[in-house]
């Protein structure tokens, strides 16, 4: 092996990177919370009694859940454009992740609302509680203690995902990283470190979920 | 319209679905090339006399699923090329994936292996039977029908993992749908074609996938 590493090329740019980090921690946050939107209609949808809208949120599931995200990303990045929409390429991103956080999220929040079965509602009723404690108790927090650790996941695997973004050239980590390679060629030094970034917001994440989920789900629980 | 733009025709189509198969080949490359890779992964984790091997076991799993496979891809992709192996573009692209599919394949085994009772591995020792034997006799009936559904489901995840290789420039079913797309301007159609291409590989594997848990749902 004659190679000689730069590790300096990439630390050099670190402000370049914390600044990708956010870029990157702002696309995703921004998607995951539409895409909470969209899944709950989605789970309604697919929970609802009339067939047209369980067929159309089934359809919508499926369809994403079985493309890569880098095509459905192409598409609507050209498609925008075909139809004369011209948007910035972060928000092109921004959507396509919604779409695709949306898809993966409805199985999420749909898993979540049959995981209360009516006869909770109904004991809750009649131990004498009112609708408003019903849903807060019975409903609301045993629903977001199922589906907040699997939420969580989703919205890390969001977070790595969006790196793929970088192919339109939306301006996050791994574009900072592609444009200092254009500049200095250090392909493996600069990704190796990028990576390093992506694992350790990855893992801060995964554990302030998991804090947040102790502490507030598991103490709603304890109210009771 | 000036004649340098070339019509889409159906000789596209056949290009593309060419590359569909160079997609599937990756997928069966990784997988099959993968799973000793899990195998071993998913034996060390779940290790109980040797902290130090689980612990081995742990960090390559997180590292695998805590960055971003295009990261994988990037770095492994030209790491090869640092430490001088000239490899086949093809097997080039492929190391990645078969790593990547041992960390995600790793945690299914790890899984099967932990649904079987303790009692049944301490019947089985009792029994005078060697590591070895309990993996297969014991072990393995029971953890395979555990693993079987979430592997298929895993598939679909390989098929859509391939297409990362795009990244580097290697022509599989998204990045001749990106070529097409350049030269003949029908960008939409080309991309619904190649969505629709993964969706007829994916969506058999998926339905498989849901139909196997719910089965073992129902026997559990």
């Amino acid at each position: 092996m004659t190679y000689t590493f730069h590790w300096e090329v990439p630390l050099r740019e670190l402000p370049a990177f914390l600044w990708g980090a956010l870029a990157t921690l702002e696309m995703s946050g921004v998607a995951c919370l539409l895409g909470l939107l969209v899944a709950t209609c989605g789970a309604l949808a697919r929970l609802s009694k009339r067939r047209f809208l369980r067929g159309a949120a089934t359809a919508y599931v499926e369809a994403i859940r079985n493309t890569p995200f880098i095509v459905q990303l192409f598409y609507v990045y050209f498609g925008l454009v075909t139809f004369g929409i011209n948007l910035e390429a972060f928000t092109v991103a921004i959507i396509t992740l919604t779409v695709n956080c949306g898809a993966y999220s409805t199985e999420i929040i749909r898993a979540g609302i049959q995981s209360i079965h009516r006869g909770q509602t109904e004991a809750g009723l009649s131990l004498g509680m009112t609708y408003w404690q019903v849903f807060r108790y019975v409903i609301l927090m045993p629903t977001l203690r199922v589906v907040w650790p699997p939420l969580a996941s989703q919205f890390i695997a969001t977070m790595l995902g969006s790196s793929v973004a970088s192919q339109i050239s939306a301006e996050e980590l791994t574009y900072a990283g592609m444009m200092l390679e254009s500049r200095t060629f250090r392909t493996f030094e600069i990704f190796f470190f990028i990576a390093i970034i992506y694992f350790l917001m990855a893992r801060l994440f995964s554990f302030l979920f998991s804090l947040t989920g102790q502490k507030v789900f598991r103490e709603a629980w304890g109210q009771l | 319209m000036p004649e340098i733009f070339i019509a889409f025709s159906y000789k596209d189509v056949l290009y593309l679905l060419q590359a569909a198969l160079v997609t599937i080949a990756m997928c069966a490359m990784a997988f099959s090339c993968g799973l000793p890779v899990a195998l071993l992964i998913g034996l060390i984790r779940t290790a109980r006399r040797i902290p130090a091997l689980r612990w081995i076991g742990w960090a390559y799993v997180e590292v695998f699923r805590g960055t971003p496979l295009l990261m994988q891809i990037f770095i492994a992709y030209f790491g090869l090329s640092i430490l001088g192996l000239q490899l086949p573009r093809f097997v080039a692209v492929s190391i990645p994936l078969i790593l990547y599919t041992g960390a995600y394949m790793g945690e299914i085994i790890r899984a099967g292996v932990e649904a079987v009772p303790r009692g049944q591995w301490e019947a089985g020792s009792s029994l005078g039977m060697s590591y070895p034997q309990l993996l297969g006799y014991v072990v393995a009936p029971v953890a395979v029908r555990v693993m079987i559904p979430p592997s298929v489901g895993f598939l679909v995840q390989l098929v859509k993992g391939t297409s990362l290789a795009y990244v580097v420039g290697y022509v599989e079913l998204t990045r001749a749908g990106y070529i097409v797309s350049q030269s003949t301007y029908a960008t939409m159609l080309v991309f619904t074609i190649v969505g629709v291409i993964y969706f007829g590989i994916n969506y058999p594997l998926s339905l498989v996938s849901q139909g196997l848990e719910a089965r073992l749902k129902r026997h559990a």
